[in-house]
């Protein structure tokens, strides 16, 4: 008789579980692994799961180097997440591929992006015509300097560079060398491959007159006179003035936190590191003007609707991605990550921060380069500055090959 | 069934296993492989087709495909020959001294057993630019110029080089010093007695007593250096191969074609080339050595 009972329960538990499960709608979303990006992301999950009971929503992981080898194998495999964090450079290449699912338009249309979010947000989560990605937050560039270095040199720790020409002068002034001659403190960090080549695509060229891209970003047009010129400037700094040069002290970010290099062109997303830094006093600037055209890169990382997520799941990944991009979540954003709002109106709130204007203010000129293979188009202007600089290749020559090879990328994706 | 019989087939039975686990895992995916690379499949491309040799044709019209085979070679063809050189010259000293052979040994060999990417990255940060790279620290303190090692396109690829000759002398003077050790004594002894000296003794009787090692050694560092990939990951900046491609390795090519550009496809072919090369100098390497190394 015991043993009947017993069974019966456990049957009433089963039913009972099931009847709850079915009710339980699971979705999962899919991010790399940056620290205060994650736990934040708990904390979301949490408040979301407690406003939306019936919702379980699960956060997985990635480290950032195997992030996107991991979203290619598992998304055509079946085993992808719901929801997906990716870079918005990674856009055009990921809904070619079919993995992300359109928007529901009436959610998600020109209106909802034209009223909550910055212009060239707009612009790249869109392709084709179609809406596939909305982000939190966006970044833009900045110059970051070190007040200490500044000192020494003789210069006024709180007056950085506003000109190019200024940032050319500063930079011959904080640099200094060994006896044998060797660079030892680096007064601008060039690092290509760090925000270097960014710095050059969508900031220099404009500045010396020329536009980098046609409007579609299709047709590669930089290797210009005025291109050159600005392609120029750049390796100039390493080849004739020796203010620095790439990989000095490993890269960018380590030397200047390690005061090797006195001022650096970094993005928002540093903010972060540079402030769990000791003893390091620094300042961030507007980039420096020329000819009075001030620019800047933008960026984000965005979150988007795996293709074939469907029905309760659909609905709830919905339900999930409007919470994570509201301006609730922005400002917190901003406050443990250190990103901007992507929506132009939180910005007001941070007008007098020293630390966050100079970025905010850059995005008012941003622009955010309409990449159909990052790494690849990345490479080639790393490769023109080390041709330059290593094989005393000219300057024009270096671009105009670039240029081309950029091309060939492009027309690649397009083809096909 | 005799006994011998069951004797065969328990020992059969055992290696079986074995059998499955190579056509599984090794032969099957290596199959899989040469038809895939027949095809174009992508990671990011919906539908996969059969288009003949065409990614053959991109492959040897691509130039950084071209300079990552002529890199491969340049590691092969310096780094065997000076890896197996300098480790029997090692292994000859070290079966020289009356003491303290187990230390040098364990000195020899150290590299060998450390982590290759623990030791790449050591490597890449004593080669910094001054005024972090403990090697032109010293050159600086010499009064002698800086050299640029990684970040040349002309010296990256020497740098990283010596790091791997560095670490397989290890496994080198190893085994060539367990060689040493399997020459008999007598033959070096009547040799004496018949008056030969230190050389000729080398010359003739240690050197071609040692061949099989010497040829067994040549073909593993042969295949070693024409698979090199972990060093160059490492110690290029971003894992890249560079500066310039100037150390990319033809697994490295191999490696990016895959994963970064998800061209499966174009990464089977580019395997399929360099394991015939692999395959066709070992043959060769066999074929020259076989005469030479049997007594």
């Amino acid at each position: 008789m015991l043993k009947r009972n017993n069974v019966l329960v456990v049957l009433l538990f089963a039913i009972l579980a099931f009847a709850v499960s079915a009710q339980t709608v699971t979705i999962t979303y899919w991010q790399y692994y940056y620290e205060s990006k994650v736990k934040l992301m708990d904390e979301l999950i949490q408040k979301f799961q407690a406003a939306n009971p019936g919702i379980k929503v699960e956060q997985v992981t990635f480290p950032y180097e195997s992030y996107n080898q991991k979203v290619a194998a598992s998304i055509p495999a079946g085993e992808g997440p719901d929801i997906i964090n990716l870079f918005y450079g990674w856009l055009p290449t990921y809904v070619k591929a079919g993995y992300l699912a359109e928007l529901p338009a009436s959610d998600f249309n020109k209106a909802y992006f034209d009223k909550n979010f910055y212009p060239f947000v707009a612009e790249s989560v869109q392709f084709g015509g179609k809406y596939y990605s909305v982000p939190t937050a966006v970044r833009t560039l900045s110059l970051f300097w070190n007040k200490k270095l500044f000192k020494d040199a003789g210069l006024d720790p709180n007056t950085p560079p506003k000109t190019l020409e200024e940032l050319e002068a500063y930079s011959k002034k904080l640099s200094k060398y060994d006896a044998q001659g060797n660079l030892i403190q680096a007064g601008l960090a060039m690092q290509p491959t760090g925000q270097g080549h960014n710095w050059i695509r969508e900031i220099l060229f404009r500045q010396f007159g020329n536009t980098p891209y046609s409007s579609d970003y299709r047709k590669v047009t930089y290797a210009d006179a005025n291109g050159v010129a600005a392609f120029k400037w750049y390796t100039d700094r390493i080849t004739k003035d020796k203010v620095g040069y790439p990989n000095f002290a490993t890269d960018d970010v380590t030397a200047f936190k390690s005061g090797k290099a006195a001022m650096n062109i970094d993005g928002s997303f540093r903010i972060a590191t540079l402030k769990a830094v000791k003893d390091l006093e620094w300042g961030v600037a507007e980039l420096p003007a020329y000819k009075g055209i001030k620019s800047n890169y933008a960026s984000f990382w965005t979150h988007g609707i795996v293709a074939g997520t469907s029905g309760k799941k659909l609905d709830a990944a919905i339900k999930f991605l409007k919470y994570i991009t509201s301006p609730e979540v922005q400002e917190l954003w901003l406050e443990k990550v250190g990103e901007l709002p992507a929506n132009p109106g939180l910005s007001e709130k941070y007008k007098n921060d020293p630390v966050i204007s100079p970025f905010l203010k850059g995005l008012a000129y941003a622009h955010a380069t309409a990449f159909v293979d990052e790494a690849g188009q990345r490479t080639v202007l790393v490769d023109a500055v080390d041709e330059v600089v290593l094989k005393k290749v000219d300057p024009a020559v270096a671009l105009k090959n670039a240029a081309a090879k950029e091309q060939a990328l492009i027309d690649d994706f397009w083809k096909q | 069934m005799t006994l011998a019989t069951k004797r065969a087939l328990t020992a059969y039975l055992f290696l079986a296993l074995p059998l499955v686990f190579f056509l599984c895992v090794r032969l099957g995916p290596m199959v899989y492989m040469l038809v895939m690379s027949f095809t174009n499949w992508g990671l990011l491309r919906k539908t996969v087709k059969f288009i003949g040799f065409e990614n053959y044709i991109i492959l040897f019209n691509d130039p950084v495909f071209l300079q990552a085979l002529g890199n491969t070679f340049r590691y092969a063809v310096f780094g065997a020959p000076i890896v197996i050189i300098l480790s029997l010259l090692i292994a000859l000293l070290l079966d020289s001294i009356p003491k303290g052979k187990g230390l040098f040994r364990l000195i020899y060999v150290l590299p060998y057993i450390t982590p290759v990417v623990a030791v790449s990255w050591v490597w890449r940060w004593m080669y910094q630019p001054p005024p972090l790279g403990i090697i032109n620290g010293i050159l600086g303190i010499l009064g002698l110029p800086a050299g640029e090692f990684l970040n040349s396109p002309t010296q990256a690829l020497p740098s990283i080089l010596a790091v791997n000759v560095w670490v397989e002398m290890g496994y080198c003077t190893t085994i060539f010093l367990a060689g040493l050790q399997t020459i008999p004594k007598e033959m070096s002894e009547a040799a004496r007695i018949d008056g030969a000296n230190d050389q000729q003794v080398l010359r003739r009787i240690t050197l071609p007593l040692l061949m099989p090692i010497t040829f067994f050694l040549m073909v593993m560092e042969g295949i070693q250096f024409l698979r090199i990939f972990t060093q160059v990951y490492n110690m290029s900046m971003q894992a890249m191969g560079g500066p310039l491609n100037s150390t990319k390795s033809a697994a490295l090519y191999i490696y990016q074609k895959a994963f970064t550009n998800f061209e499966m496809a174009r990464a089977a072919s580019a395997s399929v080339v360099l394991f015939l090369i692999i395959m066709v100098v070992t043959v060769l390497q066999v074929r020259f050595f076989d005469k030479r190394v049997n007594y």
